[in-house]
């Protein structure tokens, strides 16, 4: 190992973790910025959705493994069990919530129009 | 601002038992204050008990509150009962309409947070480092704070009689619009807030607590698949902690929000949405009640094994049950509102989860069944208690089951049928498990055995009485009574029924008055029923191969672990007690951090209660010096010396022999 | 006895279980912002007539704030390895830009709300303006006691250098600090990047 510690492989995964997440936020807000200065109709809603989140997604991975390091621990792998259920919940939760909330406002009388349910 | 009579027209009667509770609230404080000085206890209470980090001392406090909140919430049980009972046409019973709202509420949040919640994190706290062969949980000075944001929450809760003379009147939930400051302008709702977040976050603590100790404190050899069932029990409803109690912390913070700084979450105006919080809250609420059922189904796993001298059937699949139990329980939580107005695939959907969810209960329960055949039965009082469970919540479940299916819960929803079905299901399944667990452990925590036979009239008045207390409230919710109501039609032919639960509840009542007088009678003959061994049931787990109580380190020498029921099995080698060299040991001490954080949590609350800025703010700032005070002390444990180790294992050896 | 390696290093058993306990409390508090999140889901569209996303956020300072959390995410890193290799002064410099930055984020997004309330558009104004506050708000929230926190580790390393506890706690505060990022990754693209759609 050598002395210092700015050549190490530890500071080269954080280097690269930083960079790779740089990359993503930049790409996601380029687009959205082209599609907004485009008056709206650059791209499609559903595009840029799924383009977002899923940029969203990688960057959390690559956060996940170059910056805490999930992944490296010995077994028993507590830390990635704990992870994994967490976002099970978070996904039952929010996906859940969306849904039942939706289904709701469809069953319910249009009465406010700022309450008018849109597709998400 | 400090008004001790609330502000409204109190009528007569509410006045009385508003007084009632005040003087019960108010005196029980500065008397048992006054017998502390007189006594010149007050020191060592201090010292031994409030700022104990011990998982056996602590444990035996949240009993001991849980204890007196179940005694405030039978007395609130039998204002609302006797009301049902006589306010039937031209009489009106003793309380009024807005005063019976508040007792149900009281009732309904007492019990579920300060008695059933009190008595699972007693038992759990008292058993689990035992049974994994820990000296203690993973954070000692953690428990302690979770401990006292409990008692804080109780606390606050009781000042509600005193500081405002009111409560919430929107049942235990505090369902908005009604919850929002536009049809609840008093301090009621806001009480109810401030004690149950604060309590929650003691949970909630508790919960990351219990499931580190259970991930990494298990004595060398104990595998998971090794544990005691009891053990996955609990680390499975902390699990269920974990993952809940973050949404009832945003979703009571979210309503103190429109109440405080006039956001529009839950209002009904400015684009808020009250269906939300239903939604939110029963994402919580529903993983709740299986934090409360979970632990009891562990403590039955263990007593049913013990007292059939017959291995637990079905280990494994036990295991599979309750991490089923405890994932299923996570996509359910709409049935509590099917008549919200979801369209049928979502109602479908939630209904076929509910359903599912009946399998793996039910496999357990004839695994236990399994275990007494061909056993060797003991029928002790903790048996009796597990009996009662079955037949109890096997209706109750059967209930449960009904009610998950759409069609039928919009018949049901909301009737006494439902509020049968729950109480089956929280005092039949874990109130007589938590019951069974106490009669079962006593002798483990204090050293001496309960009055077996008080303790068997107990639950036979328990189990008579709540068959008798809740039969009637299914045949009314199928008549088509509502729940909640302080008044009905007496040409409904309602008050039959209704005056049989109030006899069961007298019943229970008498069950409740011979437990106190078990435990009276127990303490005064407790040199005669000493556990001498640490061993009373020939049990099969690991807590009870130290003496009773345990010494402070539980185990001076930290067993390793071979099999299940590891200390049947070495009982059955009959090995001989070797020569065992003790090293010195290390432990924590003890600490006021959480006595002071959790009066700072009390001061913000009932500051924030009542508007007075200066005090939270003296607050926020306590939580921080208490913080930097504490992290900067650095000398936090002590030693136990090698000899004085060996001096206390001596003693227990020598009164063995 | 069961090691526990984070990062190439081998850390002693006590150490492991705070860690543990700490990363359960993490994904406690991940659990408490998706609820947030899906308040604001819920409720985004609930404007009441006032103002939406698109006509309230703006694109080029939300950026600068991400770039700015980032980087402080990254020096975080640098910190801890530079503790686990007990360079102490390397540790202060890097805690310290991770300090200047995280309070940069934070003058900032509060610039921003005092702004957004003294143009009409305050957390009374609607529920998407309620829920929009309240989980930005969160986060910041978050921010402000992770910043409060840094503080009391800088003064403890002062006193008592890189010892076992100081590794320990500053390990705890980058692990809160770099899931404050991942939260952050998702109030950018959901509420800020999808909401100006």
């Amino acid at each position: 190992m050598e002395n210092s510690m700015y050549r190490s492989k530890a500071f080269k995964a954080y280097s690269t973790g930083f960079v790779l997440s740089l990359i993503s936020t930049l790409i996601a807000w380029s687009v959205v910025n082209a599609h907004v200065t485009n008056g709206h109709h650059r791209y499609s809603h559903l595009f840029i959705n799924v383009l977002v989140l899923s940029l969203a997604i990688l960057q959390l991975v690559v956060q996940l493994i170059f910056f805490l390091h999930l992944g490296r621990e010995k077994k028993p792998r507590w830390n990635l069990q704990a992870l994994l259920a967490a976002v099970g919940i978070i996904i039952i939760l929010v996906i859940g919530s969306i849904w039942i909330m939706n289904n709701l406002n469809y069953s319910m009388m249009n009465m406010v129009p700022s309450q008018e349910d849109r597709p998400f | 601002m400090l008004s001790i009579f609330s502000a409204a027209e109190v009528p007569g009667t509410d006045r009385m038992v508003l007084l009632f509770g005040q003087l019960m609230v108010v005196g029980a404080g500065p008397l048992i204050g006054l017998a502390l000085i007189y006594f010149k206890k007050v020191g060592w209470l201090w010292k031994n008990w409030l700022t104990s980090v011990d998982h056996k001392k602590i444990g035996i406090m949240y009993l001991v509150v849980a204890g007196v909140m179940l005694l405030r919430g039978l007395a609130d049980t039998v204002l609302l009962r006797f009301q049902q009972a006589t306010s039937s046409g031209a009489s009106h019973g003793i309380v009024s309409s807005d005063h019976f709202q508040q007792i149900f509420t009281a009732h309904g949040t007492m019990m579920i947070f300060f008695v059933a919640m009190g008595l699972v994190f007693g038992i759990i706290n008292l058993i689990v480092p035992l049974q994994i062969g820990s000296r203690d949980v993973a954070f000692p000075l953690l428990n302690n704070l979770s401990f006292w944001m409990y008692a804080a929450g109780a606390i606050l809760i009781n000042l509600s009689l005193v500081f405002g003379g009111e409560f919430a009147a929107t049942g235990w939930l505090a369902y908005p619009p009604l919850s929002e400051l536009q049809f609840s302008p008093g301090v009621g709702v806001d009480y109810w807030i401030w004690s149950i977040q604060i309590a929650g976050i003691g949970t909630l603590l508790s919960g990351i607590n219990f499931i580190t100790t259970i991930l990494t404190k298990r004595a060398p050899g104990m595998t998971m698949m090794k544990m005691p069932v009891f053990v996955w029990s609990v680390l499975a409803a902390m699990s269920l902690v974990a993952a809940a109690f973050p949404i009832l912390t945003v979703t009571l913070v979210l309503l103190t929000l429109d109440r405080t700084i006039g956001t529009h979450f839950f209002t009904t105006t400015g684009g808020g949405n009250a269906m939300m919080y239903v939604n939110l809250i029963w994402a919580w609420g529903h993983p709740e009640v299986y934090i409360l059922i979970l632990p009891a189904f562990g403590i039955y796993s263990e007593i049913v094994a013990t007292f059939s001298r017959k291995r637990l059937f079905g280990y494994v699949s036990m295991v599979y049950a309750i991490t089923a139990i405890a994932g299923l329980s996570f996509v359910v939580w709409l049935h509590h509102f099917f008549t919200m107005g979801a369209g049928a695939n979502v109602n479908s959907f939630f209904g076929i989860m509910t359903m599912v969810i009946a399998i793996p209960t039910g496999l357990k329960v004839f695994n236990w069944l399994f275990t007494m055949y061909r056993g060797r039965i003991n029928f002790a009082s903790p048996m009796i208690w597990f009996i009662g469970f079955v037949i109890t919540f096997s209706i109750g479940g059967a209930a449960g089951v009904m009610l998950g299916v759409p069609p039928i819960d919009f018949q049901l929803h909301n009737t006494l049928f439902l509020v049968a079905h729950f109480h089956t299901m929280i005092v039949g399944g874990a109130l007589f498990g938590y019951f069974a667990g106490i009669a079962y452990w006593f002798p483990k925590v204090f050293g001496f055995k309960l009055d077996e036979k008080l303790g068997k009239l107990a639950a036979y008045l328990w189990i008579a009485g709540f068959i008798c207390a809740f039969t009637p409230l299914y045949i009314l919710g199928l008549m088509g009574a509502t729940r909640r109501l302080d008044h009905y039609d007496a040409s409904l032919g309602w008050q039959g029924l209704f005056i049989v639960a109030g006899v069961g509840l007298l019943v229970i009542f008498a069950g409740v008055g011979v437990q106190l007088l078990m435990f009276y009678k127990s303490i005064r003959n407790r040199k005669k029923n000493i556990d001498k061994t640490g061993d009373p049931w020939n049990g099969r787990t690991l807590e009870w191969a130290t003496s009773s109580p345990a010494p402070a380190y539980n185990f001076a020498v930290i067993p390793t672990v071979s099999d299940r029921d590891e200390f049947y099995r070495v009982k059955q080698l009959k090995l001989s007690l070797p020569k065992r060299k003790f090293t010195a040991i290390e432990m924590p001490n003890n600490s006021p951090f959480g006595i002071f954080m959790a009066g700072w949590a009390l001061m913000f609350a009932f500051s924030v209660i009542w508007h007075f800025p200066p005090t939270i703010i003296l607050a926020l700032l306590g939580v921080v010096a208490t913080f930097l005070v504490r992290s900067f002390n650095d000398t936090t444990t002590y030693l136990i010396s090698a000899a004085e180790v060996e001096a206390i294992e001596n003693k227990r050896v020598g009164a063995l022999l | 006895m069961t090691k526990f390696s984070l990062a190439h290093k081998e850390i002693d058993k006590e150490t492991a279980t705070s860690l543990l306990g700490f990363w359960v409390y993490m994904m406690t508090d991940c659990i408490l912002f998706a609820s947030l999140f899906a308040v604001f889901i819920v409720l985004k569209n609930n404007t009441a007539g006032g103002r939406n996303g698109a006509e309230l956020f703006s694109l080029p300072f939300v950026l600068m704030q991400t770039l700015i959390l980032l980087t402080s995410s990254f020096t975080s890193g640098l910190a801890m390895l530079a503790a686990q290799r007990s360079k102490i002064k390397d540790t202060f410099i890097w805690l310290g830009a991770t300090g200047v930055l995280g309070a940069s984020f934070l003058a900032l997004e509060i610039n921003e709300f005092y702004k957004l309330d003294h143009s009409g558009s305050s957390w009374r104004t609607s529920g998407f303006l309620s829920s929009y506050f309240t989980l930005v708000g969160t986060h910041g929230l978050h921010i402000t006691v992770g910043l409060l926190w840094l503080g009391g580790i800088l003064v403890y390393m002062y006193k008592k250098g890189l010892n076992e506890t100081s590794v320990k706690r500053l390990t705890m505060f980058s692990i809160f600090w770099h899931f404050l990022d991942v939260v952050w990754i998702f109030i950018f693209s959901v509420v800020y990047l999808l909401g100006i759609n």
